[in-house]
């Protein structure tokens, strides 16, 4: 397979796609990069010359910044914790044998091929609307007082929106792993004197650990980016606005291009980071 | 202490019936093994024993109670699978500590069982590992000593060397042996390899499509199979049956003779043949005859080395008292 001529064939052909890729990385980055060191305020000036570390400073000192890792960790960790814990359980379910069992699983992956914009739209309009909604029906239908969702409970709401979207993922990840477990394993349990509950615990828990952390760590890097559902419902407001949306923010609202890209590269520490615990682990599940 | 009586037990997978009814005692301390070729049912049988299957109907009796509808982990036997089935996130010490700490023994206890039954099977110096870093020998003592720290009723083991190397399963084979004389507790072992029957059982059960055959000592099964299938069964090489005129002579309709109870020689005999491929195993030499008075090839015992080659003209001379004749349905007439 590694002759020396196949190893240069094969570097030639991944050549350009190499090169593509690299490129539509490279070149945001460095600009992103550029920029932040930069006081770029188009409205009102454009490029006004170079401006050291100011953008970073004025970035983290900002009375909005702190709220706004706030509210990106409890999305991120709420999503999380709510995706991991469904997805067991409904890992579990899907994993037993039962009638029409290829399209309950079908129907269980759907949401995670609908667009993020789209659902939040269907969110927002179809289940919590707070006059035509299904939520606010069923509110009334039990003589309740509809929730006006997005304004009253905005953080609960989107970690819901982003929560269903990702269900299918964490789900699915968790279901393969769990059909990887070696039914001997099981059995031997079984004959062990270990009750179904201990059973779980025991055995199905920490032979579903290394999937666990595979669907956290790729989970956290893209519910951190999470914004077409914020913009989409919220806006940001009503304490919703997460770093990402911040950076947005900065760049239209403020119109401050340097401003937002600094905490562009804030963001994007902060991905590898948690990229590189991910590829540890990945790399390490390819392995063994 | 450790009987099993099964009686009338059957299992049929949605409507097809793989163990037709089935009476079967198992002797308490008593090393049984179920052989068969594979797909006859061994595994399903040591299965619905376990409680790892349903009986579709029957009873299933261990130590004089009825346990058909008791649960595995109530029927107080052990089991060896396999794959092992060792758990992989858990140390040696805790896998052979498993089955105890969910019968919920004191720490003290579990210690001390867990490091004699380490001692009995030399895993002491492998206790803190994971079963990922253990040779197969090692993983298969592992498995063993989760069984044997239950002190269980009986043992049921699930073809327990296949994964093993020629070499290993040797004295894997002795280790289990000498495991059952020092206990001294029922044994039921499930193997397609009817060298391992022969040479582990105090008892052998030949099934075939879920039926048994044959139940006997390995010399009684040796020296009197039942009927065609257990003489071509049991026994390595196998025995030669032989169908045709000469089958007719001698009043059968089959005609089995083992390679060692027949004699060749290049002067004189009663069947005269051709040389075909042979065998040189130092202590023996297999030739397989190609006979004028039968089809198939005869495999011929001679012991030592033996100067005959490929191509020449020998005579084969069958040993009357060893001489096994079956009838038309393939049954023992004498």
């Amino acid at each position: 397979m590694s002759t020396n001529a196949s190893r240069s064939a094969a570097r030639v052909m991944m050549a350009p796609a190499v090169i593509l890729l690299l490129g539509w990385m490279l070149v945001p980055l460095t600009m992103t990069f550029w920029f932040s060191f930069r006081k770029f305020l188009p409205m009102r000036g454009g490029d006004l010359g170079f401006a050291g570390f100011d953008n970073y400073v004025r970035f983290l000192t900002s009375s909005s910044f702190w709220p706004a890792v706030q509210t990106t960790l409890i999305i991120v960790i709420s999503v999380l914790v709510i995706t991991v814990v469904l997805g067991i359980l409904l890992a579990m379910l899907l994993d037993q044998p039962m009638w029409g069992q290829g399209i309950v699983r079908i129907l269980v992956i759907a949401p995670f091929f609908v667009m993020p914009t789209v659902s939040a739209l269907l969110w927002k309009n179809m289940f919590m609307d707070p006059v035509n909604g299904l939520f606010a029906h069923l509110f009334k239908a039990f003589g309740a007082e509809p929730v006006i969702w997005l304004t009253d409970a905005a953080l609960p709401s989107i970690i819901m929106i982003v929560s269903w979207q990702w269900l299918p993922f964490a789900t699915l990840i968790l279901l393969t792993a769990r059909q990887s477990l070696d039914s001997e394993q099981m059995e031997a349990a079984e004959m062990d004197g270990a009750p179904l509950l201990k059973r779980f615990w025991f055995i199905v828990l920490p032979h579903l650990g290394r999937a666990i952390t595979v669907v956290i760590l790729i989970q956290t890097i893209f519910i951190l980016s999470t914004f077409a559902e914020i913009f989409v419902t919220t806006s940001g407001a009503f304490d919703t606005r997460t770093l990402t949306y911040l950076i947005f923010q900065r760049i239209t609202d403020s119109q401050n291009i340097g401003l937002g890209s600094a905490g562009g590269v804030y963001a994007i520490i902060l991905a590898n980071i948690v990229a590189l615990f991910l590829m540890r682990i990945v790399g390490k599940n390819l392995d063994a | 202490m450790g009987r099993i009586v099964l009686d009338q037990v059957n299992k049929s997978f949605d409507g097809v019936e793989v163990i037709p009814p089935l009476d079967l005692t198992i002797e308490d301390g008593e090393f049984t093994v179920f052989v068969g070729p594979s797909g006859c049912g061994k595994s399903t049988l040591l299965r619905l024993i376990a409680g790892l299957e349903d009986v579709t109907g029957g009873q299933i009796h261990i130590d004089g109670k009825d346990s058909t509808q008791l649960a595995p982990a109530k029927r107080k036997l052990a089991m060896v699978f396999q794959s092992y089935a060792l758990y992989p996130h858990m140390s040696v010490r805790n896998n052979i500590a498993f089955p105890l700490k969910m019968a919920k023994l004191g720490r003290d206890k579990i210690n001390s069982k867990v490091m004699a039954a380490a001692e009995v099977l030399n895993l002491t110096d492998y206790l803190e590992r994971r079963p990922g870093l253990l040779s197969g020998g090692q993983r298969q003592r592992v498995a063993i000593g989760r069984a044997i720290v239950r002190e269980p009723k009986a043992f049921l083991f699930d073809e327990p060397l296949s994964n093993l190397d020629a070499a290993l399963r040797v004295e894997m084979r002795l280790e289990i042996g000498e495991l059952h004389k020092r206990l001294a507790t029922t044994m039921v072992y499930v193997t397609h390899d009817q060298v391992e029957a022969m040479t582990m059982a105090d008892r052998i059960v030949v099934l075939k499509a879920g039926n048994i055959e044959q139940v006997g000592s390995p010399l009684e099964l040796y020296s009197k199979p039942k009927n065609v299938f257990v003489a071509g069964f049991i026994g390595s090489p196998s025995m030669n049956l032989l169908e045709g005129p000469e089958a007719v002579k001698l009043g059968a309709k089959t005609i089995g003779i083992r390679p060692e109870h027949l004699s060749i020689s290049d002067q004189e005999g009663v069947w005269s043949g051709i040389i075909g491929v042979s065998e040189h195993l130092g202590s023996d030499t297999f030739f397989h005859v190609k006979c004028d008075a039968f089809p198939e090839p005869i495999t011929v015992r001679a012991s030592g080395e033996v100067s005959l080659h490929y191509g020449e003209k020998v005579f084969l001379t069958p040993n009357h008292a060893h001489l096994h004749l079956f009838s038309d349905d393939g049954l023992r007439i004498a």
